[in-house]
């Protein structure tokens, strides 16, 4: 819409993205003055939720957060329990942990790279038009995506919000010989993940460069996925030197705010925009990756990430989800050839008063949790901050530079639909996981 | 094909209304034959397709969303009637059943036999429980699914 040098651009809602967001755009005679992603889905009600409940339930109740990634939940929440009750999960319960962080980071990243963000960069609408034309890959992809499926219905015992975690471990290990097929099936899922590496580094980025505060968490010798130290690289901060700090301070940098127009939380790193998720994990871990998945890495023109070369560029990120998914497999390849069965299931986990903290990488960027534990182990406040919630601020400035430098090319101006389709791309790059699991059939009826 | 019998039941029973697909998988307990797998997802497309691989009949339970609502309404519909109302709204779960079905077909893997019994919503904000519209039309759902299972057995007999 025109209305005297102003132009408003709404999107009424995004397609392809976690959960139920719009985005709200006003342009100013060429500059974009404002941007509103407006996210309306109501996932903290869950904080609410998990008031008063024993300290043994929110790895069942978190996970039911997302469809897309309970298992993230479910080891924040038992991380920070953990925390609060003074005990440690290591060994074996600690490599099964991440296994099955790994079936997730397979599953998640394979989900969002072939059936929401490969159609954009391939012409067409949606993965079904990318079916039609590339079923061969699409087939590679959900192949791939089934892989992480397996790891998960085996570790979790159903495909979806695993039920067989506990504060403390698991209900059930598995027997070294239940893992087995696992393993065959992960051999394959090898070849298809170095196979989406060079499918993914084939396609044309714009070129455009972001320079976001990077937040992940590390762990040095080997990649953050379920445990590390909070690590933020500056953007231009003339020192390259990463800075940590404790999980105990957490809510005193990253400090979460309100806006009027979206129902999730807002978030700044020491005052400053910044980006959690897949470019700033590779960022602040790269050195870390598995040989196999640094080389494709490097194949794929993300430069040498031993040698501190980070991404910076939101397109490529589905590139450095590739790279991930290569190295989550080869990750649970590792920890089934080295598994020896645990003599227990779980270690207790005694209530007491106490405060604890637990973070984990999930796909889409550091989720974190705090709960406040009564004697008897009863919750008396949680708090959850989500990936989603900490990239709202770089997502949006994402979307105003990508608008902004088309509106500053020369040449034809561009029209909503063209605007309406390079912010939609701009949003997907970062995977958003704006709600949790509802999903319904829309039908429009005339009632006579 | 293997005769198998599928009933998913669509939804996230943490989402008031979104449960009826999981209420009837629970209601049909006992009421089928034993073999007849029963089972509950979230409808996201991957694990759709991955459900049904090698099924020859498979009836899905979904919630619906309609605009006028009827809160209660119970619907049957073909997948091309499921496939033509994908919806234009946001998520990959609203990418749900109607797009399931299109990317299904794309990749020949629908199967053979699919019908789709929905129950227009009134409710699905966060939390556990039907809405009172919506419960009092399970056991309508109920049977209509069980007749969709008998007569899958009596084609494969």
């Amino acid at each position: 819409m025109n209305h005297g040098g102003t132009r408003v651009l709404r999107l009424d809602a995004l397609a392809r993205v976690e959960g139920e967001a719009a985005l709200h755009l006003r342009v100013d005679g060429g500059t974009v003055v404002e941007t509103r992603l407006r996210i309306y889905e109501p996932p903290r009600f869950f904080e609410a939720f998990l008031t008063g409940r024993a300290h043994t339930e929110p790895p069942d109740i978190t996970a039911r957060i997302c469809g897309i990634c309970p298992v993230a939940y479910q080891m924040s929440a038992c991380q920070a329990i953990e925390n609060a009750c003074g005990v440690t999960v290591d060994g074996p319960l600690a490599e099964l942990r991440r296994l099955l962080y790994c079936g997730e980071w397979i599953e998640s990243h394979t989900l969002h790279i072939y059936l929401l963000h490969a159609p954009d960069f391939l012409g067409h609408a949606d993965v079904v038009g990318l079916a039609r034309d590339q079923r061969a890959a699409v087939e590679r992809g959900l192949r791939l995506k089934q892989a992480g499926n397996a790891i998960i219905e085996q570790l979790g015992g159903r495909p979806i919000h695993p039920v067989n975690v506990r504060v403390g471990g698991f209900y059930r290990t598995p027997t070294p010989q239940e893992l087995r097929p696992l393993a065959e099936r992960l051999r394959q899922a090898r070849e298809d993940a170095l196979e989406t590496v060079r499918w993914v580094a084939a396609f044309d980025f714009p070129d455009t460069v972001c320079d976001h505060d990077l937040l992940a968490l590390r762990d040095p010798g080997r990649y953050a996925i379920d445990s590390g130290t909070p690590a933020v690289m500056a953007a231009h901060g003339g020192s390259p030197a990463l800075r940590e700090f404790t999980l105990s301070d957490f809510e005193q940098r990253v400090q979460e705010g309100q806006v009027p127009y979206s129902t999730a939380l807002t978030a700044t790193l020491d005052g400053r925009r910044f980006l959690t998720g897949p470019l700033a994990r590779y960022a602040i871990n790269g050195r870390w990756l598995h040989p196999v998945a640094a080389e494709a890495a490097r194949a794929a023109g993300l430069g040498d990430p031993a040698g501190g070369a980070i991404c910076d560029n939101p397109f490529r990120s589905i590139v450095v989800r590739a790279v991930e998914v290569v190295h989550a497999v080869e990750e649970a390849l590792r920890i089934i050839d080295g598994y020896e069965q645990p003599l227990r299931p779980a270690v207790q986990v005694p209530p007491r008063k106490a405060v604890g903290a637990g973070a984990t990488e999930a796909p889409r960027g550091l989720l974190y949790h705090r709960y406040v534990l009564a004697e008897d182990g009863t919750l008396t406040e949680a708090r959850i901050v989500p990936p989603t919630a900490q990239n709202q601020t770089a997502i949006e400035e994402d979307v105003r530079r990508a608008v902004q430098a088309r509106l500053n090319r020369v040449g034809p101006a561009a029209d909503d639909e063209e605007l309406t389709h390079l912010c939609e791309r701009a949003i997907r790059n970062h995977d958003p996981c704006i709600s949790c699991a509802a999903h319904f059939l829309d039908l429009t009826v005339e009632r006579r | 094909m293997s005769g198998r019998v599928l009933v998913i039941g669509v939804g996230n029973p943490l989402r008031g209304d979104d449960g009826i697909g999981p209420a009837v998988v629970e209601a049909l307990r006992g009421r089928v034959p034993q073999d007849t797998v029963l089972v509950v997802s979230d409808g996201e497309p991957a694990r759709m397709l991955d459900l049904w691989r090698g099924a020859d009949s498979v009836v899905v339970v979904e919630a619906l969303r309609a605009e006028p609502a009827r809160p209660g309404e119970v619907r049957t519909l073909t997948p091309v009637e499921a496939a033509c109302h994908a919806p234009g709204t946001a998520s990959t779960h609203a990418f749900g059943l109607g797009e399931c079905l299109a990317l299904a077909e794309a990749l020949d893997q629908l199967p053979h036999r699919l019908v789709v019994h929905a129950v227009e919503v009134a409710d699905v904000a966060l939390g556990a429980g039907l809405s009172e519209a919506v419960r009092s039309a399970l056991p309508e759902l109920t049977d209509r699914v069980a007749a969709s299972v008998r007569q899958a057995y009596a084609r494969n007999h």
